[in-house]
């Protein structure tokens, strides 16, 4: 087989994983679900067009040239896709590195290495891209509906962030190789993943905060300063949104600009690809150092099982990852907080939603963790302890865990507003505990190192706990704005759980 | 023979999945016995075992672990029980010390006891440099030795084991089998798969073959070589024997 051959040959292999990881994603690799997901996607992305309609419907008029403020709000909203492809493309490429089996067989293959692993970033490029077209769809088709069809440049835009996301992604991820090692690496890759997405949105917030008290991202960027800091109009920052108006010469400098990004990007790395790799896989065993015990802990069984779960959860970089996330949402409604203390404000009512929202998320998290993410699952189930005990004693890992997160923001909440403060408590509490019920119900034994696809193995789990955690957050901040209303909103949230319990397989 | 004699006493036990796995199986395992359990692959040894060992419940039948209703009374059972599985389950993100400290936690072990009895056992497995090492980077070898250490430091009765040989080198395989061996002589019984039939005809005493869900020959060597009717036959040569008589008469 000739080289170009050959190449091609891998480049139709790595597309066919792709699209067998992407399908047994939709599918919970259940086979015969295929054209149940084919007909469930399009009813989403059918349904995804009223939110789309909703959230992007008024901007379809836009026409060239644009004032300031648009810009920066335009501008702001492509560069906040971009961080999220970001995100998805460090994910993609540490798992590229760490997490497939096939590296030991291509490495030992008669093939140029530097070739395959071009192929490998072109892969991570189109991968990245192919989920921000299919996700940008919905709101793209409602701008050419509303619009025209100049708004179609909108699809090359997303093209060509997604080209630049994936070359920035393999650039960081390999100088932080150099930079860190490769153990660390993968902690420090899958931290960085996680809130590269979030950072930008909650930056807005905070200066929204700090500079007009509002939890609105949009009053910074649609600010007199913010409109005094940008550059002019003639600037290259605003192409992005030029051309997702319909500016071809835009679009068409943006698209060489990604292309020639990552040409280099694969240029430079797909040499050092395979150094990377090796390096990777001499330091598959890191040996990191765990506590050094002095003497053997005395305690009930329970404990046992509490203190494995408090040291695994300490030690798991997803969840340090998440936790981390999850903390950086609550700094705009605790810098809130800190606000109100000063000048009296209703904005702060805010807080308690967004609380309780993360609140559920997490417990959801943690609880699949320690419920269904049972690495020793034969060693506890054969343990001389009934089953209940060891699910009673990890709900209380995740409970406690909850706990020490929310309650310093709840105590001081105390101080600006004890009736707020119970709702939220009670919120946190309800939300937490739902979030933990679903996940009980519809457990399904799995490695903890599973939990990226932990949504798939169950839709339903994964909607109800969605809609359980919003519901919630409804219900509280109803509860302090509309008492009555809340009443509504709680209980068809608590529909919703009856409605999850009824259809769970472990109802019985 | 006497109820207390047995260690271990199977009776009509009995599986199903898609097809019958354990047909109404009749066990009995002597106290301070190693008895190994050998049959071709999807014989139902593995089934069988983790009915026994209380990971999976029986459509039928009863198992008796010294005395003990294992069905009835679990947690009794299970707390002079230990199981190893083929695939070495322990956690990635502890050191070999802590899994033993939390196996022991979950026994309601004294740790005046478990702790000295968990070094000593991570020490004579070859595991003392890695006591304050993290799991994850461990080989399959290391990790099964984890895995066993952590079935010996609660000090079971009965141990249970699935194929623990896989993945060990020679010389930790010669541990293993060195500590299984005193576990016996101290009056543990030890019940045990493999495929390497060498292990089951120096070590154990009793010698089963299941096929099809079914005990098909049990007893000791010479017993099971009178049994064939060839006297300087190999274990090797009688299961092979044996297995395809019962894959015939299926």
């Amino acid at each position: 087989m000739s080289s170009a051959a050959a190449l091609s040959w891998f480049a139709r292999h790595e597309i066919r994983l792709a699209w067998r990881e992407w399908l047994a994603m939709m599918t919970a690799g259940r086979k015969g679900r295929k054209r149940a997901a084919i007909i469930g996607l399009i009813v989403f992305a059918a349904i995804m067009h009223l939110p789309a309609y909703a959230v992007i419907g008024r901007f379809a008029d836009l026409q060239a040239p644009l004032e300031k403020s648009t810009l920066i709000v335009m501008s702001a909203t492509i560069f906040l896709a971009w961080a999220l492809m970001l995100s998805q493309a460090i994910e993609s490429v540490t798992r590229v590195f760490y997490a497939r089996a096939d590296l030991d067989l291509i490495m030992s293959s008669p093939v140029r290495l530097a070739n395959v692993f071009s192929v490998r970033i072109a892969a991570i490029a189109l991968s990245v891209m192919a989920m921000a077209l299919l996700l940008s769809t919905p709101f793209v088709d409602v701008l050419v509906i509303g619009g025209g069809v100049r708004w179609f440049a909108a699809y090359g835009v997303v093209i060509a962030i997604g080209l630049s996301a994936a070359a920035v992604a393999i650039a960081v991820t390999i100088v932080l190789f150099h930079l860190i090692g490769p153990s660390r690496t993968r902690l420090v890759a899958q931290i960085l993943a996680a809130i590269v997405g979030a950072g930008f949105v909650i930056a807005l917030q905070i200066a929204a905060i700090l500079s007009y008290g509002t939890l609105s991202r949009f009053a910074v960027l649609t600010s007199d300063a913010a409109a005094a800091f940008a550059p002019d109009l003639d600037s290259v920052v605003w192409w992005p949104a030029r051309a997702a108006l319909g500016d071809g010469e835009a679009l068409l400098l943006l698209l060489a600009g990604g292309l020639i990004l990552l040409g280099a990007v694969m240029a430079i790395f797909s040499p050092r690809f395979a150094d990377t790799v090796v390096r990777v896989s001499a330091n598959a065993a890191p040996a990191l150092q765990g506590a050094r015990i002095k003497a053997f802990r005395s305690g009930s069984r329970q404990q046992a099982l509490r203190w494995k779960e408090f040291v695994l959860l300490r030690r798991d970089p997803w969840l340090v990852s998440q936790t981390l996330m999850q903390l950086l949402y609550l700094v705009p409604p605790a810098l809130m907080l800190w606000r109100s203390f000063a000048e009296s404000s209703d904005a702060i009512v805010l807080i308690t939603p967004v609380m309780v929202m993360a609140a559920g998320q997490l417990a959801g998290g943690l609880a699949w963790l320690t419920i269904s993410g049972e690495d020793a699952a034969d060693l506890v189930a054969t343990a001389p302890l009934p089953p209940s005990r060891v699910t009673r004693a990890k709900i209380e890992v995740v409970l406690i865990a909850i706990g020490a997160i929310f309650a310093p923001l709840i105590v001081a909440l105390i101080f600006a507003s004890p009736f707020q403060a119970a709702v939220t408590a009670s919120g946190v509490i309800i939300a937490a505990a739902s979030a933990t019920a679903i996940q009980l119900w519809f457990r399904v034994q799995a490695r903890r190192s599973q939990f990226r696809r932990r949504q798939t193995s169950s839709r339903l789990a994964t909607f109800a706990e969605a809609f359980s955690s919003i519901g919630w957050a409804a219900t509280a901040a109803l509860a302090l704005s509309i008492p009555i209303a809340a009443l509504a909103t709680g209980l068809m949230t608590a529909c919703i759980l009856v409605a999850a319990w009824k259809i769970s397989p472990r109802r019985e | 023979m006497k109820p207390d004699e047995s260690a271990l006493q199977v009776r009509g036990l009995t599986k199903r999945f898609d097809r019958l796995a354990v047909d109404a199986l009749d066990l009995t395992v002597r106290t301070g016995e190693f008895y190994a359990l050998l049959g071709p692959n999807g014989a139902g040894k593995t089934t069988t075992l983790r009915m026994v060992a209380g990971l999976l419940r029986p459509d039928a039948g009863t198992v008796s672990v010294l005395g003990i209703d294992a069905l009835t009374n679990p947690v009794a059972a299970k707390q002079i029980t230990a199981w190893v599985s083929d695939e070495p389950m322990i956690y990635d993100k502890l050191t070999p010390l802590e899994y033993l400290e939390f196996v022991a936690g979950l026994w309601g072990i004294d740790p005046r006891l478990s702790e000295p009895s968990a070094r000593e056992l991570l020490v004579s497995l070859g595991l003392e440099p890695h006591l304050y090492e993290r799991c994850e980077g461990f080989s399959k070898g290391m990790r099964q030795k984890v895995a066993l250490a952590g079935a010996l430091v609660h000090d079971p009765r009965l141990i249970i084991l699935d194929e623990p040989l896989i993945g060990l080198d020679a010389v930790s395989a010669r541990h293993v089998k060195g500590l299984l061996g005193d576990r016996v002589r101290s009056g543990c019984t030890v019940i045990m798969t493999t495929h390497i039939l060498e292990v089951a005809e120096r070590m154990a005493d009793r010698i089963g073959v299941i096929a099809s869900g079914r005990l098909v020959a049990e007893g000791t060597l010479a017993e099971l070589r009178q049994q064939s009717g060839h006297n300087d036959t190999s274990l090797e040569d009688m299961f092979i024997a044996l297995v395809d008589t019962e894959a015939v008469a299926a």
